[in-house]
């Protein structure tokens, strides 16, 4: 049974070793603070747009590998792209990144940042700042 | 029975071969044993029919198997049939009573309840205090320490009109004394309310020998079907509750200008019930009574102190545990962390003050790790108990819960898996 994706996962590994872009945007123009019902983890994500871009995004979790690993791919994905691009990431198209099988409960780790990142475009477009209450 | 004979009853561990799964997620649900799935099989090949209103002879069938279910259920806890309300689980049960109890509380009465409660013991209180602004008062135990009656006492006013409170905490494992918590509670005038989820699966429990006004258990966590649970009573306590939901089953009489209520404990079952659940729980008691609740509690007691020695001697760095080391207080769960993740807290961690390198392996990743290493299946996260996570300082944790088919070779899995899991998140 020890031959498995997850636990030989290099990818995943790496960038749950050394997640990318992980801190505190002081000069963001909206923050999205996102739990996960299923454990309790808490992610708070910093998105700075620019009219119609994303220029940064940061992110503080201490989530599981999964989450921390999705969080840190789904910052690389998003800098520099348009909100309408992002708008039109697929959550399918965020676990195909992470590579693995995942189950559902383990699934909901995987888009714990997308969610975040969904609901803080929105948030956006609506023009609030403030993070929203957990 | 010993656990190897017993594991013989279970097809799901033949599906897994010899090698198979270590299911150790019994506080959250159990397998169910040849004989109930059968009982349930038997209800839809050969006498499905709805109860109490046929008077044809699979109708008269169903309703008197129906009928025997509640009377042996209620017999296992030492109640009278008519004790008995059946409902779909534990939650269900106390949101009726929050509901219909709740319904005579006005402003500034008091409810007692404890920071090691399930979800499903604190969540439908709150809810009523949205209605009606009652004052819900929490026992801070230490996860150490099981809840004392002076803890109780403590809190008790001349307000104090319920008291809820679990006989066996879901993460911990700590044994609550019911008894002399509901003389404390029942000199003050208040009523007693016993969350049964985790004790009347594991250890003999008798309601008059408690004393307690109301006892809430699921069957689906002692061998029966999902979906099916119990609302024990006491038969003058149930006489004066309100009803709970209207509808078909609950009624005498109804007219357009109103109904009267079906007596007890029909008035709290509207709609047709969950017949085939009752009648499998039934044939779940039937087997746990083979195996004798004594049996049951010194099996589980004895894995419980095996774990702590395997702990003692596996001696994991980070790994830290939960709930009192009484084992004479202490059921078969066991939850632990390796290294604890701090509670999220916002303002520290903005504050210039992130520390991204938490010693410690989330229970998300041990746990994919013991399924997918050793097959041995843990429950992560905040088990239901939100408030008793945020008292141990921590955002979640990794439990295993033992049950009747459970060995000590389990358990010697368990400490694999766990060592398994710490050699590929490492501290």
């Amino acid at each position: 049974m020890t031959d498995d994706e997850y636990i030989n996962s290099e990818i995943l590994d790496e960038h749950f070793r050394t997640p990318r872009n992980f801190g505190v945007l002081k000069d963001c123009t909206v923050e999205i603070i996102e739990s996960n019902p299923t454990c309790g983890d808490t992610i708070v994500v910093d998105l700075k747009i620019n009219g119609e871009t994303i220029e940064d995004v940061k992110y503080i979790t201490r989530g599981c590998s999964i989450s921390t690993a999705a969080a840190s791919m789904l910052s690389e994905t998003i800098i520099g792209k348009t909100l309408k691009e992002v708008e039109n990431l697929s959550k399918a198209e965020v676990l195909s990144n992470i590579g693995l099988r995942l189950g559902p409960a383990r699934e909901r780790c995987a888009l714990i940042s997308y969610d975040a990142v969904q609901k803080g475009i929105k948030k956006h477009l609506k023009g609030g700042k403030e993070a929203e209450h957990f | 029975m010993e656990s190897n004979e017993i594991r013989e009853h279970f097809p799901i561990f033949k599906r897994f071969g010899r090698e198979g799964i270590v299911y150790l997620d019994n506080a959250a649900t159990t397998q169910k044993p040849t004989e109930v799935i059968e009982a349930v099989v038997d209800f839809y090949t050969n006498y499905c029919s709805n109860v109490h209103r046929g008077v044809y002879r699979l109708g008269e069938e169903a309703t008197e198997k129906f009928n025997k279910a509640r009377e042996n259920i209620g017999n296992f806890i030492g109640a009278k049939d008519n004790e008995i309300v059946f409902v779909r689980n534990t939650t269900e049960a106390l949101n009726l009573l929050a509901n219909s109890l709740g319904s005579k509380l006005g402003e500034g009465d008091e409810i007692i309840l404890s920071n090691s409660e399930h979800h499903s013991n604190i969540v439908p209180w709150q809810m009523l205090r949205e209605r009606k602004n009652v004052k819900i008062k929490f026992i801070n135990s230490k996860h150490t320490e099981t809840i004392k009656p002076d803890d109780v006492a403590d809190l008790i006013t001349k307000k104090t009109r319920i008291v809820s409170l679990t006989a066996c905490s879901n993460i911990l494992g700590n044994i609550n004394d019911m008894k002399e918590i509901t003389n404390v509670v029942h000199d003050s005038g208040a009523i007693m309310i016993v969350d049964g989820a985790q004790s009347v699966p594991h250890m003999p429990v008798k309601v008059k020998d408690i004393g307690c006004d109301y006892l809430a258990f699921s069957g689906h966590k002692m061998l029966g079907p999902t979906g099916i649970g119990c609302l024990f009573g006491r038969e003058e306590s149930l006489e004066n509750l309100p009803p709970f939901l209207g509808g078909g089953e609950m009624i005498r009489t109804v007219t357009k200008e109103g109904f009267t209520c079906e007596e007890i404990p029909l008035r709290f079952e509207a709609g047709t019930p969950n017949i085939e659940g009752a009648i499998g729980l039934s044939a779940a008691v039937n087997f746990l009574k083979r195996i004798g609740m004594e049996n049951v509690r010194q099996h589980e007691k004895e894995l419980i102190t095996y774990t702590m020695k395997q702990e003692e001697e596996n001696n994991i760095k980070g790994l830290v545990s939960y709930g009192t080391r009484n084992m004479d207080r202490r059921a078969g769960i066991y939850a632990f962390n390796i290294g604890e993740i701090p509670k999220f807290d916002r303002e520290n961690l903005s504050d210039g003050n992130i520390s991204l390198k938490v010693q410690a392996i989330h229970p998300h990743d041990l746990s994919s790790v013991a399924d997918r290493t050793y097959g041995v299946e843990l429950r992560s996260g905040h088990h239901c108990a939100m408030p008793m996570i945020q008292d141990l300082g921590v955002t979640a944790a990794t439990r295993a819960s033992f049950y009747v088919y459970n060995s000590r070779d389990d358990v010697d899995r368990l400490f694999d898996a766990i060592k398994a899991s710490v050699k590929r998140f490492g501290l």
